[in-house]
């Protein structure tokens, strides 16, 4: 059971709880999400709690991650996206906790299920939508009709892109959820390899058990990158589509 | 640009919006996650011991749970970090910014007047040496006439004794000579007598001494 590598992935309940028919009990996932909220509250309250001149680490680490988030909105959504920027540095700032919190051995990673990484690109999607439409009313509906376009290829156009914009959420939770649960999973199985081999070859496992680690002690550097990247990749590709809901085109 | 207030409104409607979706059912996931139910029938939460077949990930029965607490504790992140995080560390970083610029300001402001200090102290220095060296020329040149004046004087002086000097020189020469003319006489008038015994006229005595005198002159 140890070694069954999808068993990390388990959602154990803590507390139980029914809301209105449904099982809303509070769990390892709820857990980590609580603590991933915290943790960002924290860095960003107590952080900057001196309000000092010359900031000290922990300020240093607050204010980066402000400028870094800030950074991505400017260069990727535009200047006229600034009333968006708490959205964009709560989705980054939660992902990447969650996916570095998951980074410790024993903690659950909120971030490598499916639901939970649908529901933040959905709502991703909702969100801009509901932007776009705003700024633009009725007009919103030409960005899917590429401009220039022949108007008789419309039809086939419209649709395809109708479907590319449907699918941003799919793509977009997907990317995120499928990369940390390969991650994590991967690690699993190297880590499996060695209680195998020392189960089954005794001495002689010991010491080809110890390959496998190798293997996951540079496995664990590569997936700390995996982790900050995704959540990165996420934060951009919200912050494009908000430019499109701005730009239109 | 869109009021923020409405965002705010916005980002509620939205998180409602999914979560009405995913809680009013979802086929597709509902349809696997029955599957996982099927092969290990609602023990994922008694005893936690018996191994889940499939995907923890596609059992729907925890999805409700999953995304309720998304949305609890995002939504609340977001309203802390939209309300307190964000704004405190801005007004950190806008203050640095401010004292920054300030401190800039000022110092431009500074060396401003110390430049025009320096400036008003070189004119000053300028103008104290024109005016100097205006002084010293005038005084040189004052000097120098008072020299030139005092050296003349002092020359026509010297030309005057000179002058005086001469005309005594010339007056005593003349009665040395009368002196001499007379002393002469006289002792050729006694060299006459103790030469020849006899003694001579004064006409005599004192045509022989002019005529020496003269082929001496």
């Amino acid at each position: 059971m140890a070694t069954d590598p999808l068993h990390q992935f388990r959602i154990e309940q803590i507390v139980p709880l029914h809301l209105a028919g449904h099982d809303v009990s509070f769990t390892n996932s709820s857990f980590y999400m609580v603590v991933a909220a915290v943790l960002v509250t924290a860095l960003l309250t107590v952080g900057t709690a001196a309000r000092a001149l010359v900031p000290g680490r922990l300020q240093s680490v607050a204010e980066l991650l402000y400028e870094f988030v800030a950074g991505i909105v400017r260069d990727n959504a535009g200047a006229e996206a600034r009333p968006y920027f708490p959205l964009v540095f709560s989705v980054f700032a939660f992902v990447l906790f969650g996916n570095m919190i998951g980074m410790i051995p024993g903690t659950f990673t909120f971030t490598s299920h499916i639901i939970v990484t649908f529901a933040l690109a959905a709502m991703v999607f909702v969100f801009v939508t509901i932007v776009a439409v705003i700024r633009h009313g009725f007009h919103f509906f030409s960005f899917f009709l590429p401009p220039g376009a022949p108007l008789a290829l419309a039809p086939l156009l419209v649709l395809i892109e109708v479907i590319s914009y449907l699918m941003r959420p799919v793509s977009l939770s997907i990317r995120l959820f499928a990369n940390m649960m390969a991650g994590h999973t991967m690690l699993k199985v190297f880590a499996g390899f060695t209680i195998t081999m020392i189960g089954a070859l005794g001495a002689v496992g010991w010491l080809a058990g110890a390959v496998p680690v190798a293997i996951n002690v540079a496995l664990i550097g590569f997936e700390i990158m995996v982790a900050f990247l995704q959540a990165y990749v996420f934060t951009v590709l919200t912050c494009l589509y908000i430019r499109d809901a701005i730009e239109l085109h | 640009m869109v009021n923020p207030r409405l965002m705010v409104w916005l980002k509620g409607l939205a998180a409602a919006a999914v979560l009405t979706v995913a809680l009013g059912g979802t086929p597709s996931f509902a349809r696997s996650g029955e599957e996982a139910t099927h092969a290990e029938p609602g023990v994922e939460q008694e005893t936690g011991v018996h191994d889940e077949k499939g995907l923890p990930q596609l059992n729907a029965k925890t999805f409700p749970s999953q995304i309720f607490w998304l949305a609890l504790t995002f939504g609340t992140l977001y309203l802390l970090v939209a309300k307190v995080g964000l704004p405190r560390v801005g007004a950190v970083l806008e203050a640095r910014e401010a004292k920054i610029s300030g401190d800039l300001d000022k110092a431009t402001q500074l060396k401003a007047e110390t430049d025009a200090i320096v400036a008003a102290y070189e004119k000053a220095v300028a103008e104290a040496r024109a005016s100097a060296h205006k002084l010293l020329n005038e005084t040189a040149v004052a000097a120098d006439a008072a020299a030139a004046q005092r050296t003349a004087d002092v020359a026509a002086g010297l030309a005057a004794k000179q002058k005086d000097a001469e005309a005594r020189i010339e007056g005593q020469k003349q009665t040395a000579l009368a002196n001499v003319r007379a002393v002469a006489a006289e002792a050729a008038a006694a060299a006459v007598i103790k030469l020849a015994g006899v003694e001579p006229d004064q006409a005599g005595v004192d045509g022989a001494v002019d005529a020496a005198l003269k082929e001496r002159a």
